[in-house]
Order: structure tokens, then C-alpha cells, then sequence
């Protein structure tokens, strides 16, 4: 396949940054998209230019790391996959393919594609936990049924990867998504319950300092995120959060 | 050949850990304050460990070249973790754990850290179970097991196929709640590039803030590496691209010895390469086995045939295929240990009966399975004769609900629908048995310094076993290390802050400085990925799967080879004091490229065949592996000496009291 | 109190429940025109002269739309600066809907109308009512109420009419995305929403039809 490339190139932050073009020849529909970006690395390389940084690592779709925003869409065209585990079959001889960051204010970029995403974790450290010591002797595992019913909605909500595509893909840059799953998950398990009320208000207000959007209730969050995290963890958290701010005062 | 002192405690094995933590030193509560302890690393190992350390007191500074814990490569473990609670009532205990793990290690791990790491297995699963983790539960509430990696008792807890997410996640919360109140001072995106001693003790490390290019230093009264394994030596393995032996190596240049180099793990059920560009390669659950029938054609014709598409693997004649693992283990079949399918695997695409266009992949195939649980499941709708078609229809159902993950993700990436025709795998790199020598303290040869997880060697011998791995790292990290390290920090109370002004200090960053100077100003020719590729290719060739003397003494030239022409030729793009990739991956190549010569070094010294490590000079009359007791049940610790190729060997002796060595059959 | 991105929002959803009630009461009211002038001219005059609904309910309900277009407003600011630099490329259709992703829009073009219902309709009643204080409902030397006759004339431009009904289609538009979004705001996301879904589109599409019926209704029958 041959491919134009317009790649989002910028120094790092303080550069303002623009779209550069590349050529690209002797694509193979099997490559993955970061397998194409690394054959274009290592042709800038022998050109002796910089070549594109980007996030990557486990490369199949679980790290959370790869964030490319690809002809519009986070992760590119196809669904319920990441970046990492998007292949060049999903284009067509001749496309022009755009690649960007993933935009927001809470992710700044650092350099060409790869952002900032330190704003989940401060937001996790607000209250993604169950404030249970490491003693090891803490009761039975089996001691609490959990309603298998529960424990599975927790499970789909505890699978988000944390990769922001939920934030790049929302008109307004919420990251109402990725904190309702959390919120969601610990809410639905007993063990969580018992601070639930303070884990939705410190989280949700860390989320407001962080400069991220409102949430619209586009859906478009859901529709890219890769993990298909649902947008019932947003009615949750709203609820949850409804409950704790009546409750609190 | 200086022997080495494990410190495994006296007294019966059942009593040995529980008497040590009652004999060991423990510091103040009130003291713990005023001491530091840096953990590099924040996967299952580290993450819990820095916890762990933060709840009990200590001033933790975590370090992870991620830009979050959370995304450490444990996060990748997809089947489960082993734990002796004996909830399934199936008659299994701390000891059945134990022993099944001392043997899946081909008998070459050491009792007392096996029988340690099955006792605390169980309150692994308490305490992720208190800290939010969903595992799988059955309608009644309680907690689901699973039977894995061919044990004969279900002891497998599991969170569907993203078990090793869930756990480290779990870690990273506790992490989390340590960070916001500040027990622990987070630093991502920053790489560990050298270790600080002073006075023979390590006192701290030298980082890099990947971000601005900042070298950093860090001080405190012990050091965690909690690194992971280093089977990116090999270039393509499943681990994350970022994995490295950096931390690891750079302290055994310190004065760490390493240990087994040269156990590797070859996991069977792995997406083959699809051609040079390949960047890492995907691992697909083991438990794809209990289904998935492996064969290749029985006739060359026939590969050729399949190779350049004239003919579909479907059209085969039963009697025209080679169900090669069945052939040969008639026993086990297709469910013999990883490294067992994967040696056979190796074998058939050596003789020319690969499938694919690299001719490095066999079928793993489900129509038989589909036919089967086709027609139970028509039997159990009263269904009476039902087509073949409809037998198909229900059988594909029947196997979409058990492996419909990894039978959507297989076709994301190959484009080929397994329900229809068959999976090609292929073996891949996956585990790191070995790694750096620790006593049962945890503490390896340079005082203060530690190692936990895949990054030590410890407890896995030289197999690991399905759905250890999470359990060791977790066992260490969260209720060893912060027991132990406590003995060793007793005497630190009144060291005070350890300064980083000193000149132990300004000799370290001074290395780490002209070493990486040394990268971006060297104005080569070729890429990093191309040095890096080129030792992945000599180590999966001569120092994978199967291994002799000769093809080892090539590699190890082969590989000094590579390394002098890397220190010429190769060309770093960007500076020193600003995000540079490339700067990263030159430095953790350096680093494989002198691992990758010791790790040869130790396999030619074992000329036994034990676990993943396979020397085709002793096998059976059959084929088949060969321990050498008499000669090899020690562990090599290879002490660093300025060159890999001349590292100093250490042998502890492996005694065995609790189980009787026993060659492995699967006939 | 709605210092929180999630208050805020509940705080718009609120005011568009309330806003949504009124719209169905409003639509009910216009209605009876098409098949009774009588009927409509008596429940007009009720609303246009209760004291309850002119001196409490008018004010709750001008507060009501003033606050939801203002607080449309607020999140609108906080929404764009949340996004400092703009796709060069984005395919906002692959994962949502024209309707969600330009509420503020089809806001827009409502408070548009509404200025122009104010000019028409709302302004006039206040003059006469609180600052002329005739409160009879009749114009001197006329029969009957003078509501349905009012009525009557604003839809005799067709381009009255024209503008009316492009109005309330975006007023469909804002609404097929907001009926269900406000419940969502609020949390409510259960085994009903299916079900609440099909209804808001229902709800979404028959109100605003229903005005724009009436007002074609009146403009050929006069």
C-alpha cells in the first residue's frame, strides 16, 4: 500500500507545533498502525531526523499506553481496540491518514504525539482506593457473597485501561468516563461502599481541578473506548455522587 | 568458587517462615519515619511492595519509566493466580502448591522460598479481594477456581482473561492511597540508570526524568528493584516494548550476582511473526490447549500447498495430518507442559512443516472441538439428528462463550475467523525464570539492595507454572519484602538522611552522564532496533528453544560481535536534556547486549536440559529432556567481572528434603 | 453548591424537566385553538389573569429558561477551554450524533425564537396587563376575548410562519438529544431507559410537531 501521513509534529510543550506530511511505500496490510509508525521512524532515523515519539508498550491492547488520534477518531477507525491493535488492512491504498495527539487540556502534550496523562492519576490518588491496609490478616476472600450479577458489572467497569480515549474522543474533553468506572466499580462492592460517599466527591472535585470538560452525554466516549466501558458508570457516578452531596452536608 | 548464603532459616519447612518473622528485627513504627526506601518498578512486585513499605512507615519514592504505575507489564497476565485456599474442596493445600510448583520447576528452585510463597498464597486472595479486585464469582456469590496449566486441582482464582489488569490495578490503588497522602513520592516517566553504594551498601540511584532529560539523585536506606524479567533480549517476545533488564543489570554490575541466566520461558499458543516489521509478538491463553487440537500436514506437498494458498488447511484429510503433540504424548496429548509443545512445535518447523510464509507456525485447530460440544449441546436441546450444520452452528456458540475474547482478538490481527478455519501459533518468549540471586530475605548480594518478582530468580526454578507468576510477584511484594527488609533497616535508625552530595554520588552520575554523551554523540550509521534486532535473532536462533555447544559458542562470538559494532556504529537522533526515545532504547540494548552474552555463557555451562532450558546433547533416547542431578542441581550466580563472557560463577547447592527428584514424563 | 461539574449539570437537566413540563402544557393549551376558540380563549384568559400562575408560576418559569440558557452558556465556555488546541482532523460523526454535539446551536437558535415570541407575544401581555393594568382579556368594541384572534393574526406572514416552524425543528433537535440526556445527567440509567429512550424521541418529535401543525393550522384557516 502506499499512504500519505500528515503527523501532528511539535518539540515539545512549549512549541506550537504543526502537521507534518510523509510518503509512505511498501505498506503491508498486516502491520499494525505502530509497526507502520516504527518502519516511518526508522526511515526518518536513516534520514538522520528526529523521528516521531510516541507512547507505546505492550503493544496488544492492555497497558492503556498507545494514544493516537487517527483520521478524527481516538484509536483510529476501528472499534474496541486500541491504537496498538489497529492494522493497516482497516485503510486503503492511497489514504490520506491524519495522526494527532490526544487533545485536552489535561493532557498536555509532551512531545509530537505523546500527552501528559498524570491528571487520571492525581485524580486517582483523590480516592481510587478501598483504604485497606496490606496485613494479611484481612478476613476470608469467601467471608462477603458478592451477587455475581454485581461483581461483574464492577469487573466491566474495573477493566478501563486508563488511556484516555474517553477524553479525546469528547467534544468538551470530559473524563467523566474513566472516573465513573472507577467510581463504579468500588461503588458496586461492598468493600467499597463504605467510603463511597467521600471517593466520588474527592474524585469528581480533583476531575474539576484538572481542567477537564462537562459531560454532554454524546456517547462518544463510549463508542471509542476500547474497553467498552458503559455509559451507565457515568448515571452511576452522577447518582452516587447526587446521593453524597445531599447526604454530606 | 565461593558458596553462597541463601539464609534459609532452621527448623522444619512448614515452621521455617513463621519462625523467622517472629526472630527477625523490627524497626520502631516511630523510626520507620526517618527512613527511606526507594522501589524501582511498579508492576505486581513493586507496586505492592512500595505499598506495603508506605502503610508500615517507611518514606517510599517509587520510580516507573511508564507514565503511570498502573500500565507496568503485569498488566498483560491474562489467564489467573494460583492459591492454596482449597475453596473447591478438591484436596488442595499449601504443600500440594508447593510441591507442584517445586516439580513444574524441573526441581531447580529452592524449597524453602516455594514452601514460603505457597503459605502466603492464600492471603494474596484475601487481601486483592479486600482492596476491590473482581475476581470471578459464581451465582452463589463465592469466588470462582479454575484448573490451569495442567495441575490436577482447581486453584486458579481469575478475572475472565484480565486477571494480571485487575491485580495491578489493585496495587495501584493501594499505591494510590499511599501517594495522596504522601507516603509515597511517585515518579513516572523516570529510569533507574545506575545504583549508588556507599560503603558497600546501596544508598540510592541515579535517574533519569525521561521528560526533560534530568539526571537525578535519589538516596535512601535500601533498594527495591521490582524491574520484571528481561525477555526482550530476544527482541520479539510478549513483553511490553518498554521491558528492560536495565535495573537489574546495572546493579549486578554493582556487585548483584545473576542468577540462571539462561532459564527462559517459551510459552506454545503465541500469533506467529508476520514478517520483518514485527514489533512484539501476542500471547493467546494456554487454556486455548484444552480445546485446540495442534497438528501440521502429514506431507510436505501438502505445506507447500497451504503456503502459497492453493490449498485451505480445511481441506486436509484427517489421515493427511500430523496431530504431532498426541502422536508423541499420547498421556498428555496436546496439554504437555509450555515447554514441551513448544520444543515439538520447533521440531516440525525445522523439518519444513511450518504453514505460514516464515514457516514458523502449526494449526491450532477447533473444528473437532466445535463438532463435539455441537452435538452435547444438541443432545441437551433434544435436538435428535440434527445437520452438521446445526451441530456446527451450536458447537461454534458453545466455544464463542469459552474463548470469544481471544478468538476476536486472534482475527483483529490476522484477519483469519478461527471459528472456520484453524489458529496458526507459534512459540514465543514470555518468562524469565532467572534473574537476580536473592537470599530468602530477598536481599541480593549487595547489602540494602533488593529484588522482587520476575526481576529475582527465586522461586520459580527453571519452569514456571501457569498462573505463578502473579502469585509470586504479589507474595513478594506485599507479604515478604516488607517483613524482611525490616531486619536489615534495624540498623539504619540512627543513619539519618543518606546525603546525595557525596562523592559515591558524583562518580555515579558522572557514568550515567558520559554513558549517555557517549550515545548522542556518537554519530553511527544504524538505528538502535537494528542492533537490537540482530541479538534477537542470534539468541532466538542459537539460545532458544534448543540449544548445543556449538550454536552457543557461535552465539556468544556472535553477540561480542554485534556489541563492538554497536559501541561504533550506533546512531542515537536528539539530545541528551530532552524526550529522546531512542536515547532510552540505547541504553537498555547496551544493557541486553551484555546480558545476552552471560545468558549464553550460563546456558553452555548447563549442559543438563531442565525446564525451558533444553540441550539437545542431553536428551533421552526418544528426544526427550534430561536433568543431570548429580551435576546440575545447584543455582549458577554469575558475579560480574567487567566482561559477560568471563563472569564469575557462584553455585548454591539446591537440597531437597520435602519431595523426591523425579524425571518428567508425558508419554 | 454548583461549584461541581456534576451539579451543574443535574442543575441543567432540573431546569429542562421543568422546561419540558411547561412545553407539554403549553402544547395542550395551543391545541384546544385548532378545535375551539371558546375553549381556548377561557384557558387563556385563566393563565393570563391567576394570580397564582401570573405573580408565582411566570416568574419560576422566566427564571427557569433564563437560567438554563445561561448555565448552557457557563458550561459551553468551560467545555471549549477544556480543548486549548483543536483537531486539525476530527470525525465528531463516527461516534455521536449531529444533535448532542451541537445543543449549543439548536440552543441558540431557540433563544433566537424566543426573543421573537417575547417581541410577539410576552412583552405585549406584560404592557397591557402590568403597565396599562387592564386585565379584561377583551379589546374595547370587540366580542369575546381577544386571544384567539390574536392568535389568528401573528400567523398570517408566511414568513412569521416560515421562521416559526423552523424554530421548533430545531427546538426537535435540541430536544432528541436533551430529553434523554437530562436523565442521564440526573442518573437515571436503568432497565427503563430503553423503553425512556423511544419515548423521548417520541416526546422530541410530537411536541414540536404539534406547534408547527397549529401554526400551519391557523395560517391556512383564517
Amino acid at each position: 500500500m502506499k499512504l500519505i501521513l500528515k503527523v501532528w509534529r511539535q518539540k515539545n510543550s512549549s512549541d506550537k507545533g504543526r502537521i507534518e506530511t510523509y510518503p509512505m511505500e511498501n505498506v503491508s496490510e498486516h502491520m499494525s498502525f505502530l509497526e507502520m509508525m516504527d518502519v516511518l521512524n526508522e526511515q526518518l532515523i536513516s534520514q538522520g531526523t528526529d523521528p516521531i515519539a510516541f507512547d507505546h508498550d505492550c503493544r496488544e491492547g492492555i497497558c492503556g499506553m498507545c494514544s493516537m488520534y487517527i483520521n478524527g477518531e481516538a484509536h483510529g477507525p476501528d472499534r474496541g481496540i486500541t491504537t496498538c491493535q489497529l492494522h493497516m488492512r482497516k485503510f486503503n491504498d492511497g489514504d490520506t491518514i491524519y495522526v494527532e495527539p490526544f487533545r485536552a487540556k489535561g493532557f498536555p502534550v509532551i512531545k509530537d504525539l505523546t500527552v501528559d496523562r498524570s491528571a487520571f492519576d492525581r485524580i486517582q490518588h483523590a480516592g481510587g482506593f478501598i483504604s485497606v491496609n496490606t496485613s494479611g490478616n484481612t478476613q476470608d476472600a469467601n467471608a462477603i457473597p458478592i451477587p455475581k450479577d454485581d461483581a461483574d458489572k464492577a469487573f466491566d467497569a474495573a477493566t478501563c485501561i486508563g488511556c484516555g480515549a474517553c477524553v479525546a474522543s469528547c467534544k468538551n474533553a470530559s473524563a467523566m468516563l474513566f472516573v465513573s468506572a472507577k467510581v463504579s466499580q468500588f461503588s458496586l462492592l461492598p468493600q467499597g461502599k463504605v467510603e463511597a460517599k467521600r471517593r466520588v466527591l474527592n474524585m469528581v472535585e480533583q476531575m474539576d481541578k484538572e481542567g477537564f470538560g462537562n459531560c454532554t452525554n454524546t456517547g462518544a466516549c463510549e463508542v471509542e473506548c476500547p474497553k467498552g466501558i458503559s455509559l451507565e458508570n457515568i448515571a452511576r457516578m452522577n447518582r452516587e455522587y447526587l446521593k453524597a452531596s445531599v447526604a454530606s452536608e | 568458587m565461593a558458596t553462597l548464603d541463601s539464609k534459609i532459616p532452621a527448623g522444619p519447612i512448614k515452621d521455617k517462615w513463621t519462625n523467622h518473622k517472629n526472630h527477625i528485627n523490627v524497626v520502631n513504627p516511630a523510626n520507620k519515619r526517618s527512613i527511606d526506601v526507594i522501589v524501582v518498578g511498579t508492576g505486581l512486585a513493586g507496586g505492592s511492595a512500595a505499598a506495603s513499605l508506605a502503610e508500615l512507615g517507611y518514606n517510599v519514592k517509587a520510580f516507573c519509566f511508564q507514565d503511570s504505575p498502573r500500565r507496568a507489564h503485569s498488566i498483560a497476565a491474562q489467564g489467573g493466580i494460583n492459591a492454596a485456599k482449597n475453596y473447591q474442596n478438591d484436596g488442595d493445600s499449601i504443600y500440594r502448591l508447593f510441591y507442584d510448583t517445586v516439580k513444574g520447576g524441573d526441581y531447580r528452585a529452592r524449597e524453602a522460598n516455594v514452601y514460603r510463597l505457597a503459605e502466603v498464597s492464600a492471603n494474596i486472595i484475601d487481601q486483592c479481594v479486600a482492596q476491590g479486585v473482581p475476581f470471578a464469582r459464581d451465582y452463589g456469590g463465592l469466588l470462582d477456581n479454575r484448573s490451569f496449566g495442567g495441575v490436577l486441582v482447581s486453584r486458579t482464582f481469575y478475572a475472565k482473561g484480565q486477571t494480571g489488569q485487575q491485580l495491578l490495578l489493585g496495587a495501584y490503588s493501594a499505591m494510590n492511597r499511599q501517594i495522596g497522602m504522601g507516603k509515597i513520592k511517585m515518579y513516572n516517566r523516570h529510569e533507574m540508570l545506575e545504583l549508588v553504594k556507599v560503603d558497600g551498601k546501596a544508598r540510592g540511584i541515579i535517574a533519569r526524568n525521561m521528560v526533560t532529560g534530568e539526571i537525578q539523585r535519589h538516596s535512601a536506606h535500601a533498594v527495591v528493584i521490582a524491574s520484571g524479567g528481561y525477555g526482550n533480549v530476544f527482541y520479539l517476545s510478549t513483553n511490553a516494548m518498554g521491558s528492560n533488564v536495565t535495573a537489574a543489570w546495572r546493579i549486578h554490575k554493582k556487585g548483584a550476582y545473576f542468577a540462571n541466566p539462561c532459564y527462559t520461558q517459551i510459552h506454545p499458543t503465541c500469533i506467529p511473526r508476520s514478517g520483518d516489521y514485527q514489533s512484539k509478538l501476542t500471547l493467546m491463553s494456554e487454556s486455548l490447549r484444552n480445546d485446540g487440537r495442534i497438528w501440521v500436514p502429514k506431507n510436505i506437498e501438502d505445506v507447500e500447498a497451504i503456503r502459497n494458498g492453493s490449498k485451505k488447511p480445511v481441506e486436509l484429510k484427517e489421515e493427511e495430518r500430523d496431530y504431532y503433540l498426541e502422536r508423541r504424548y499420547p498421556a498428555f496429548g496436546n496439554l504437555v507442559p509450555r515447554d514441551v509443545a513448544s520444543r515439538a512445535a520447533k521440531e516440525r518447523c525445522d523439518a519444513g512443516y511450518g504453514v505460514n510464509k516464515t514457516g514458523e507456525a502449526v494449526f491450532l485447530d477447533f473444528a473437532s472441538a466445535i463438532m463435539r460440544y455441537g452435538s452435547e449441546k444438541a443432545t441437551v436441546l433434544g435436538e435428535l439428528n440434527p445437520t452438521p450444520e446445526r451441530v456446527r452452528e451450536l458447537g461454534e456458540k458453545v466455544i464463542e462463550n469459552k474463548y470469544g475474547n481471544l478468538f476476536q482478538m486472534y482475527e483483529k490481527i490476522t484477519d483469519d475467523n478461527p471459528y472456520k478455519t484453524p489458529m496458526m501459533i507459534y512459540p514465543a518468549v514470555h518468562y524469565t525464570m532467572g534473574g537476580i540471586w536473592v537470599d530468602y530475605n530477598l536481599m541480593t548480594t549487595i547489602p540494602g539492595c533488593y529484588a522482587a518478582g520476575e526481576a529475582n530468580f527465586s522461586d520459580h526454578g527453571a519452569n514456571r507454572l501457569g498462573a505463578s507468576a502473579l502469585m509470586q510477584g504479589l507474595a513478594d511484594g506485599y507479604f515478604v519484602l516488607p517483613y524482611t527488609i525490616g531486619d536489615y533497616l534495624a540498623n539504619d535508625i540512627r543513619t539519618g538522611k543518606i546525603p546525595t552530595d557525596t562523592p559515591e554520588f558524583d562518580e555515579a552520575e558522572k557514568s550515567v552522564t558520559e554513558r549517555l554523551e557517549k550515545f548522542v554523540n556518537n554519530k553511527g550509521t544504524k538505528s538502535v532496533d537494528h542492533f537490537h534486532k540482530r541479538l534477537g535473532n542470534v539468541m532466538w536462533n542459537k539460545v532458544g528453544m534448543a540449544r548445543n555447544e556449538q550454536g552457543l559458542k557461535e552465539a556468544i562470538a556472535e553477540i561480542r560481535q554485534i556489541r563492538e559494532e554497536f559501541h561504533k556504529d550506533v546512531f542515537v537522533p536528539g539530545g541528551m536534556y530532552e524526550f529522546n526515545p531512542e536515547l532510552e532504547k540505547a541504553a537498555r540494548v547496551e544493557d541486553f547486549l551484555e546480558l545476552g552474552e552471560l545468558f549464553a555463557t550460563d546456558a553452555l555451562l548447563r549442559t543438563e536440559s531442565c525446564g525451558g532450558h533444553f540441550r539437545e546433547e542431553s536428551r533421552t533416547e526418544e528426544g526427550e529432556a534430561m536433568r543431570d542431578d548429580e551435576n546440575f542441581a545447584y543455582t549458577a550466580a554469575w558475579e560480574w567481572t567487567g566482561d559477560p563472557g568471563k563472569a564469575n560463577l557462584h553455585k548454591e547447592e539446591l537440597t531437597f528434603n520435602e519431595v523426591e527428584l523425579k524425571q518428567r514424563s508425558y508419554k | 453548591m454548583l461549584k461541581s461539574s456534576i451539579a451543574k449539570k443535574v442543575a441543567m437537566s432540573l431546569s429542562a424537566f421543568f422546561l419540558m413540563f411547561f412545553l407539554l402544557q403549553h402544547l395542550a393549551i395551543n391545541l384546544t385553538s385548532v378545535f375551539s376558540a371558546d375553549t381556548f380563549n377561557e384557558l387563556s384568559h385563566f393563565m393570563g389573569t391567576n394570580a397564582l400562575v401570573q405573580y408565582v408560576l411566570q416568574p419560576v418559569l422566566l427564571f427557569g429558561v433564563v437560567f438554563h440558557f445561561i448555565m448552557g452558556f457557563v458550561l459551553e465556555i468551560r467545555n471549549k477551554s477544556a480543548r486549548d488546541v483543536r483537531y486539525v482532523k476530527n470525525n465528531g460523526s463516527a461516534n455521536s450524533t449531529w444533535m448532542s454535539r451541537n445543543m449549543i446551536w439548536s440552543g441558540l437558535v431557540i433563544l433566537a425564537f424566543m426573543f421573537l415570541h417575547f417581541v410577539d407575544f410576552w412583552i405585549p401581555e406584560i404592557n397591557t396587563k402590568f403597565i396599562q393594568g387592564d386585565w379584561s382579556g377583551v379589546i374595547a368594541g370587540e366580542e369575546g376575548y381577544r386571544y384567539f384572534t390574536e392568535l389568528q393574526h401573528k400567523f398570517v406572514s408566511p414568513i412569521r410562519v416560515g421562521v416559526y416552524c423552523l424554530a421548533f425543528v430545531f427546538l426537535a433537535l435540541h430536544l432528541l438529544h436533551g430529553f434523554n440526556s437530562a436523565f442521564q445527567s440526573v442518573g437515571a440509567n436503568n432497565k427503563y431507559t430503553k423503553g425512556l429512550k423511544k419515548f423521548g424521541v417520541a416526546y422530541a418529535i410530537l411536541v414540536p410537531l404539534g406547534f408547527i401543525i397549529i401554526a400551519l393550522f391557523h395560517h391556512f384557516n383564517h
